[in-house]
């Protein structure tokens, strides 16, 4: 038990817990004034079922019998039992500096953060209580193995595929969850002929600086210690995000003709996306390549969207998907064993050759299908027994009304 | 000339407006507004307690077309605007005296 690195991760639980605020208004900024209150809803109510159900069921899912090398954990520490204030018992979560109750309340927050990043997908139509349901069955048939698979000591860890933060459990699953549930749900109404312009660009910022300064807890909390990987990765998630902004702002710039307000917010928050899976394994000026590659990519992903038809209302893939994809396979030409000894195959940069990088693309292959998969199945459950979509008349009235009966502006 | 003054739902302020641009309307002034007619207005609930909210929100179109548009013009936004459903809103028409373009001082038809 160490005093620094517990009043680490006590500090970075809080910060990625403000992570949910933060991206509330990110997205609340962007959809039309009417439905900005089922927006926030969506966000904030994550806090609620997500920290509960960690508590009750998904922790053990997630973290019970970890470093099992399968594919989920058991249930163990069902409603909490034997997560204490003292270490773990269990050998791989050993070496754990911090309270195990700890380990488990940060744990909790990125599970509460990864189900709502998929709300931007489904904007403006998807009806509150079918958001519940999905999101509670998520957490527990997506997330759960999925964080055990990765953080846990699962497959994919074992395997050797690399993730340091979350950018195959957090990003690329609700990138993919959000995949589904947009094929599912269809367009909203009047999309794409009417326009849908974001009603609030400055709540959106004000969600982007939350985000920025949250990632912070994210990354840097993700050493589960106050130590160099800390430190270094810090540092590289502060970089990529710069970057990011300013590969996004240059080629927006050049084909668009404007820097826009959105523009920028979209390439940090794509940076940070994509620095998430490399933050504690890179150093030097990688977060820079990584961030500003990303920026560039994540823009002309906007594209995907358009080109399928998809109404991905306020781009989850291109953001979420397509930026933990990138960072993901960008670890695998930059993984540096000097920055983190969990590093065993370095990166194709530093002369290690391609085996990280193939798994790298494996375990990004697998957890793209495998959300997708699960996430389609209980959105067709869901849709079949209650219905995912509001009625067309709900959908004109806006949802602040119609689900929630207040309204933001008055 | 004549000024067209259409209440309708917020949701097809897009549709009517591209509808009239096709039939050639030059301009029109646009305001978001509230009222209610035979429309019930709705109820929001804050921490329990119930307010009544009476006004329901509408878009308001002010266009100004000379005479023999007239017909044209109101069954475009007729065309456009109707749901078949309460709340569809109105339409009058009213004479309008004299015009003035700011600019150049042009009267009436040629202000328009």
């Amino acid at each position: 038990m160490d005093t620094g690195d517990t009043a680490w991760v006590l500090t970075s639980t809080a910060l990625v817990l403000f992570m949910t605020p933060g991206l509330a208004f990110f997205y609340g900024g962007m959809v039309r004034s009417k439905n900005v209150l089922g927006m926030l809803m969506q966000n904030f109510f994550a806090m609620g079922l997500m920290g509960v159900l960690w508590a009750a069921v998904v922790f053990s899912l997630a973290f019970g019998d970890a470093g099992n090398a399968g594919f989920i954990g058991n249930f163990d520490y069902l409603w909490l039992k034997d997560v204490g204030i003292g270490a773990s018992s269990n050998e791989f979560l050993s070496t754990l500096t911090i309270p195990f109750v700890l380990f488990a309340a940060y744990q909790m927050t990125f599970a509460i953060i990864t189900p709502a990043l998929i709300t931007g997908a489904t904007a403006d139509r998807l009806k509150f209580s079918a958001y519940a349901v999905f999101i509670g069955f998520w957490l527990v048939l997506a997330y759960g193995p999925m964080a055990h698979m990765v953080f846990g000591g699962g497959w994919l860890a074992d395997m050797g595929a690399l993730d340091f933060a979350g950018g195959a459990v957090v990003h690329m699953n609700a990138g993919a969850a959000a995949l589904a549930l947009v094929i599912l749900l269809g367009v909203r109404k009047g999309y794409p002929d009417e326009p849908m312009p974001p009603h609030n660009l400055p709540f959106t910022i004000l969600g982007t600086g939350i985000l920025w300064f949250g990632w912070a807890g994210f990354n840097a909390g993700s050493a589960l210690a106050a130590n160099g990987v800390a430190a270094q990765a810090i540092m590289n998630t502060f970089l990529a995000a710069s970057a990011a902004m300013l590969g996004w702002l240059l080629v927006e710039k050049i084909k668009d003709g404007h820097a826009t307000t959105l523009g920028g917010a979209s390439g940090a928050v794509a940076g940070l996306v994509a620095i998430t899976p490399c933050a504690g394994f890179v150093g030097g000026m990688a977060g820079v390549y990584i961030g500003f590659a990303t920026g560039i990519i994540c823009y002309l992903a906007l594209g995907i969207k358009k080109r399928f038809k998809l109404d991905d209302s306020l781009d989850v893939i291109a953001v979420h998907l397509v930026g933990g994809l990138v960072g993901s396979i960008l670890l695998g030409l930059f993984a540096d064993s000097s920055i983190n000894a969990l590093v065993t195959n370095e990166g194709t940069f530093l002369g290690g050759g391609t085996d990280l990088l193939v798994d790298q693309i494996v375990a990004s292959v697998v957890t793209i299908v495998f959300s997708f998969v699960v996430s389609i199945i209980i959105g067709k459950v869901i849709d079949l027994v209650i219905g995912l979509r509001v009625d067309e008349a709900g959908e004109d009235t806006g949802l602040d009304l119609t689900l929630h009966a207040e309204t933001a502006y008055s | 000339m004549k000024l067209i003054t259409a209440i309708i739902k917020p949701f097809k302020l897009d549709a009517v407006k591209n509808a009239l641009r096709e039939a050639g309307v030059q301009g029109m002034t646009v305001g978001e507004v509230q009222g209610f007619g035979r429309q019930a207005g709705h109820t929001e609930v804050y921490r329990g307690a119930e307010y009544e909210v009476d006004f329901v929100p509408k878009v308001r179109l002010d266009i100004v077309v000379e005479e023999t548009e007239v017909d044209r013009v109101v069954d475009v936004i007729v065309g456009e605007a109707k749901t078949d459903k309460i709340g569809d809103g109105k339409i009058w028409v009213t004479a309008v005296e004299r015009i003035v373009r700011i600019r150049t001082g042009e009267l009436d038809g040629d202000a328009l």
